[in-house]
């Protein structure tokens, strides 16, 4: 067992409940209880769970917005420069500087820009990739892909206090604690 | 306007139909009088108001094809709006004799002298005739009326009985009405708008009139549904959340029209074929230069980055503003697709545009409110009505 081990270090506790209805109300609890560092864990997506942990709207939309502008205006000079500066020919009686042809690469780009922000971005902003997590160390936790509703609260959170924390998740109903080591 | 909160009905309606008719006959009456002053004015005006009202049926049609073919929850608190508006369609099909008369001054490729001296119409003359054109406009409005005929009784009859019968049988329908209308709107496009111009061809052009139709049938749910509100009808089943899919339609539509019509633009610019280009050509010549410009603004750029926030999408003034934006502009979508084959040095407004659109509009929306009011306002028995009124988005 991870615990007995003497160099490793607390990461937090694991809390299972019975029901995703329980899951929903605990974790509204810990949201109301002031915790931060903290995530739910389920089989399936619960409806309205994102509020009851009290997350905010994901600023992933901002991100993409202007990375698409960046991509349009990208797709803009560089056929701007090829056409109009570097090799100025005329094509089929268009004028140098044919904007309307310039569009479907411009929205290509808007298109490829966008879409990568909004890849990169989601992987950046839910730390992904991760190969590892401490709540793995759990054989407890392996129930998550069928029938387990956990959720992970961190020790790095400025309120944890292993006591209170743990007699805190038993109020409000946790059935199972268990504590997660960081390696 | 008084309302029934245990019916959904409305028990007192101030005679909104009533008055919307009479306004209606006053503007039909208007018309005629220039039917005899300005031949050609009036068939142009009335064809431009004829199409802008058998959109918005379409619209209201194609919105019930995909809310029973997707099975969606969200849109049944509508649903009623649209069957009403849809089933308007029949009737529209009496409003389209006056276009069947007037093909001699809308359309010169039923004119055998011109037929006779011109190559491309002769080869076209099997398909644009007189006969076939009519029998064509009559399938279509058959066709529209037995979809909407079926979809409108059966979901009236889920008022009594219950149970998700009736629910797979207007599903069964929409499978069929579904291709079905694909293929008519497409077509009713060609025939009634494209061959103003017989010349000219664009085969995206279907798609074209079907971007607007979408657009103003969910911009006018969304603005008669505020109407509803102002009065304080159905104000808690149709949520904010609502008005927040309609606003993100209304947007993704903006682009999709925007799209077709680029794609469209794009090209006959890029082809460069003159019997192409000479349609958008006319479109840049004199004042029309301005409505282009206006249908790229308003119609898409404006509607495009009002809505673009979430905020403005749950912001029930924008979205309001940007719905009668989007309704006026299929309306000027439409007089820039009719009126240059009339007037083709610059834009000259006329009175008949307004009276035949005030006219065929007001008796519309007179049946349409009738219907409506003599119905409960929702779908009272709809098997899934009540994850629709407490439909949460996430």
């Amino acid at each position: 067992m991870s615990s007995t081990r003497t160099d490793s270090k607390l990461f937090g506790l694991l809390v299972e409940f019975e029901t995703p209805a329980a899951l929903l109300k605990a974790a509204e609890k810990v949201r109301d209880a002031g915790y931060k560092k903290f995530d739910c864990h389920s089989p399936f997506p619960i409806h309205g769970m994102d509020q009851a942990m009290g997350m905010k709207r994901s600023n992933l939309g901002y991100l993409i917005a202007i990375f698409t502008i960046i991509g349009a205006a990208a797709g803009l000079g560089l056929q701007y420069w090829v056409h109009s500066i570097e090799y100025p020919h005329i094509i089929s009686g268009k004028p140098l500087f044919a904007w309307q042809a310039y569009i479907v690469v411009m929205f290509a780009m808007f298109v490829l820009f966008g879409a990568g922000a909004a890849v990169f971005g989601m992987l950046h902003i839910n730390r992904l990739p991760r190969l590892h997590h401490p709540v793995f160390f759990s054989d407890r936790f392996s129930k998550v892909t069928t029938d387990g509703f956990f959720i992970s609260l961190e020790a790095a959170d400025p309120q944890f206090d292993l006591q209170k924390t743990e007699a805190f998740l038993r109020e409000i109903g946790g059935a199972y604690i268990e504590r997660l080591e960081e390696k | 306007m008084k309302f029934d909160q245990k019916t959904y009905r409305l028990t007192d309606t101030d005679s909104i139909g009533l008055k919307a008719f009479i306004i209606g006959d006053l503007a039909i009456l208007l018309s005629l009088y220039g039917y005899f002053s300005d031949t050609g004015q009036f068939f142009h005006s009335y064809l431009t108001a004829f199409t802008f009202w058998t959109t918005l049926s379409l619209g209201a049609l194609f919105f019930l094809l995909v809310h029973y073919l997707a099975g969606s929850v969200w849109c049944i608190v509508f649903r009623r709006i649209a069957e009403a508006l849809a089933a308007n369609l029949p009737y529209l099909a009496i409003f389209s004799i006056p276009v069947l008369l007037g093909i001699g001054n809308l359309y010169h490729w039923s004119d055998p002298q011109v037929v006779a001296a011109d190559h491309l119409l002769q080869k076209k003359s099997a398909f644009l005739n007189v006969p076939f054109f009519t029998i064509r406009t009559i399938a279509y409005f058959l066709i529209w009326s037995i979809t909407i005929f079926l979809l409108y009784r059966n979901s009236l009859r889920q008022d009594i009985e219950k149970g998700f019968d009736l629910q797979s049988k207007l599903r069964r329908v929409s499978a069929i009405g579904m291709v079905l209308f694909a293929l008519t709107l497409t077509f009713a496009s060609f025939d009634w708008l494209m061959s103003l111009d017989p010349h000219w061809y664009s085969t995206i052009f279907g798609v074209y009139i079907f971007a607007g139709t979408y657009l103003i049938i969910l911009s006018f749910l969304a603005l008669f549904s505020l109407f509803l509100r102002h009065y304080g009808v159905l104000k808690e089943t149709i949520t904010i959340k609502h008005y927040h899919d309609l606003g993100r339609l209304i947007f993704a539509f903006t682009v999709f029209w925007a799209y077709i019509a680029g794609s469209q633009y794009f090209l006959i610019w890029y082809g460069n074929v003159p019997e192409e280009t000479v349609w958008f050509l006319q479109r840049w010549e004199g004042s029309w230069k301005y409505l282009s410009l206006i249908l790229v603004f308003g119609h898409f750029a404006i509607p495009f980055l009002a809505l673009l926030f979430r905020a403005a999408k749950r912001n029930l003034k924008v979205l309001g503003s940007v719905a009668g934006l989007l309704i006026v502009m299929h309306f000027i979508d439409l007089y820039w697709i009719v009126l240059p084959s009339l007037h083709s040095t610059g834009v000259q407004f006329s009175w008949l545009d307004l009276t035949t659109f005030i006219g065929i509009g007001g008796i519309l929306l007179g049946l349409f409110w009738k219907r409506l009011v003599s119905r409960s306002l929702i779908p009272v028995n709809s098997p899934r009505l009540s994850e629709s009124v407490k439909y949460t988005d996430s």
